[in-house]
């Protein structure tokens, strides 16, 4: 069992909605990180919910910044403590819009770059500081307020973009999952250089569930495959157990879509299509291990 | 103290002064006609003469991002830009300023697209003049180098804490090949003690949501430190004329002291103004310039009195009019000027241009330089 430190870095105050996937997750990545943080943050749920001047919900320094440019003030940040002689964990904790889309290039840079921080994405598949309009990263089927007859476009593969820069650290968590997450969290910040985590958020009001489902959700994601639990290091590639176990007999996508009020225009054929996705993708991810163990 | 006489551009002037300014960061992306500042920069620090961190960006946008995330931890930073580069950082700019950090940038004045055009012009660091940025505008290499050391002093005192843009003239100034001591500072740049730094034993919010009362008073807190900025520079221009003889003021005057007509204008245009003073006054006219080194904060005490001004743009403000001289309108209500608008697009100006809008001046009236009578 992993032994996670019962000391809370966040106090009693957030304004989140209720459920709120990404302070879950929050909570226990600073568990991990610990009090020699800096946390970056730009525009997105979580720089509405720290809290208004001069209160803050953080016991840690906090930076917020705009939208496009939480990897270059992280970039900027980690720099100037490096010249100092200084470890401080310098930690993105950024929304998937500010990710995946606006971000995307800013974050490109610094891991091209080699730059010591890592970047936490929290997905919630939509925009939702702004109410829930789609991003790239809103899955199929999925109804935001922009795409109010469910999104027809898949989900921004992100993390094979993320791939392509060849990290010493990557993976993805989910916030169902903490020990998942406080390990990999433990372990990204242990290396040095640029390392990227991937979480799966849970959103109730965006994803239209009731606020006690958000640990029920997000084991149902990974359960039935449409979101994979996983570490890489380099080339080295490692499903994680939660993950391991599911796609031996992963439950019907159905059973995770069904449970969620944004797929309700999700027709049969439409549902065939995501189940037919997340096989394909299930496939290429075990293709992959072997490939990373030399087996293939 | 040991002076060294060299020939350089303004651009390698600013490089060098960046130099003995030892920030810790410097973050940057290349543009035409900035870029032998950065490229200069980054061979000092590959040749291990300049101990810094330099940061090769994807973008302006990250340049800025990045000089305010390293400064917010209390180090020295510089960044330098142009034209588009200057204008894709636009929001961070004003992230700069508002969070009151002593970022020093080096500017070269170019044009802004479309068409591409790489010349000089005023239009990019004006359409930026808003953003709590103090600006100055240089008109030789020699004004180029000290400029930049006295920017971070001023940056970086404790009642400014409020970024410097140093402006030069594209390719006017940039590549143009000067004499100029390259002074060593010494002492003259404290090191920077930023009050508001990251402090992990006391750990803050930086920049979170703030309600309207608090904000308001953060606004008029800049505005405070803009006017006190004009004290910081007088202090430290009088300091830096005292320790290494050459004297600079917000607004540079040349024989204006008899003058009956004023010529107005910024950088390059600026020192071309004062040979056509000279031509000017050996036909009798009693010309005078005034040259607008310090934009921001706005210069007050200009002494225009009984003159009349004749004031160049090399930019403009659509639908209003030159930004300069809308500027020194407001100030100065009872200010009686010919408004000249020349130099956009790098339009070749020559003294004897300068000469001539003084010499044909109509008070009251705009002036575009070039554009036939019945256009105007």
């Amino acid at each position: 069992m992993t032994e996670i430190p019962k000391e809370e870095m966040l106090l009693k105050c957030p304004s989140t909605c209720a459920g709120c996937g990404s302070l879950l997750a929050l909570r226990y990545i600073l568990k991990a990180a610990g009090r020699d943080t800096v946390l970056v943050i730009p525009a997105c749920c979580n720089s509405v919910i720290q809290g208004v001047y001069p209160y803050m919900l953080h016991t840690i320094p906090v930076y917020n910044i705009a939208f496009a440019a939480a990897a270059a003030c992280a970039s900027g940040m980690s720099e100037a403590f490096r010249a100092k002689g200084k470890k401080t964990n310098v930690i993105v904790y950024a929304g998937d819009g500010g990710t995946a889309d606006i971000g995307i290039q800013a974050l490109s840079g610094a891991l091209e770059r080699e730059e010591d921080f890592l970047y936490i994405c929290y997905d919630n598949e939509a925009y939702g500081n702004t109410g829930m309009q789609r991003s790239g990263a809103t899955p199929l089927g999925a109804i935001t307020t922009t795409t109010p007859n469910g999104k027809r476009i898949v989900k921004k593969d992100l993390d094979r973009m993320i791939e392509a820069h060849n990290l010493p650290y990557q993976a993805t968590a989910c916030a169902s999952y903490p020990a998942d997450l406080y390990n990999k969290v433990k372990k990204a910040i242990s290396i040095p250089g640029p390392k990227f985590i991937h979480i799966l958020a849970p959103c109730p009001p965006g994803w239209k569930t009731p606020s006690e489902k958000t640990v029920e959700v997000g084991k149902l994601a990974v359960k039935s495959g449409i979101w994979v639990l996983w570490e890489k290091e380099y080339d080295k590639l490692t499903i994680s157990a939660p993950s391991k176990a599911a796609m031996k007999r992963p439950v019907p996508v159905t059973d995770y879509l069904s449970m969620q009020g944004r797929y309700k225009k999700v027709d049969a054929a439409l549902a065939a299509q995501i189940q037919a996705n997340v096989d394909k993708n299930l496939r290429k991810m075990e293709a992959e291990v072997k490939i990373s163990e030399g087996a293939l | 103290m040991k002076n060294n006489l060299v020939m350089g551009t303004g651009n390698k002037a600013v490089a060098a002064a960046v130099k003995m300014a030892k920030p810790t960061v410097v973050a940057a992306y290349p543009i035409t006609p900035q870029t032998e500042i950065i490229e200069s920069i980054a061979e000092y620090v590959e040749a291990g003469e300049m101990d810094a961190r330099y940061i090769p960006v994807e973008s302006e946008h990250s340049a800025m991002t990045a000089c305010i995330g390293a400064a917010a931890t209390g180090v020295r930073v510089f960044t330098a830009t142009s034209s588009h580069g200057l204008l894709y950082m636009h929001e961070m700019l004003h992230w700069a300023a508002g969070a009151r950090l002593p970022i020093v940038m080096g500017q070269v004045n170019r044009t802004i697209a479309p068409g591409w055009n790489t010349w000089a012009e005023h239009s990019d660091a004006l359409s930026q003049r808003d953003t709590g940025w103090l600006q100055v505008y240089v008109s030789t290499v020699q004004e180029a180098y000290d400029a930049a050391l006295m920017a971070f002093r001023i940056a970086e005192d404790n009642r400014a804490l409020l970024p410097v843009m140093i402006n030069m003239d594209g390719f006017l100034l940039s590549h143009i090949m000067q004499p100029y001591e390259m002074t060593e500072p010494g002492d003259f740049i404290p090191p920077i003690s930023l009050p508001h730094a990251i402090d992990m034993d006391d750990p803050h919010g930086y920049g979170a949501m703030s309600p309207s009362n608090v904000h308001f008073q953060f606004r008029f807190d800049m505005e405070k430190a803009q006017r006190a900025a004009r004290t910081v520079i007088s202090e430290t221009e009088e300091e830096f004329a005292k320790r290494f003889g050459r004297r600079y003021a917000p607004v540079e005057e040349y024989l204006c002291d008899d003058a009956g007509v004023i010529i107005v204008a910024m950088g390059t245009l600026g020192k071309e103004a004062e040979v056509a003073a000279d031509i000017l006054r050996k036909e009798g006219v009693k010309a005078g310039v005034m040259r607008i080194r310090w934009l921001r904060p706005f210069p007050l005490d200009m002494k225009i009195q009984g003159r009349e001004l004749v004031v160049i743009d090399r930019d403009y403000s659509f639908g209003f009019g030159g930004v300069v001289a809308g500027e020194i309108q407001a100030r100065y209500p009872e200010a009686k000027m010919a408004r000249i608008i020349a130099g956009l697009g790098g339009q070749e100006v020559t003294y004897d241009d300068i000469a001539e809008f003084v010499r044909t001046r109509k008070i009251g009236t705009e002036y575009w330089f070039g554009i036939a009578e019945e256009e105007q």
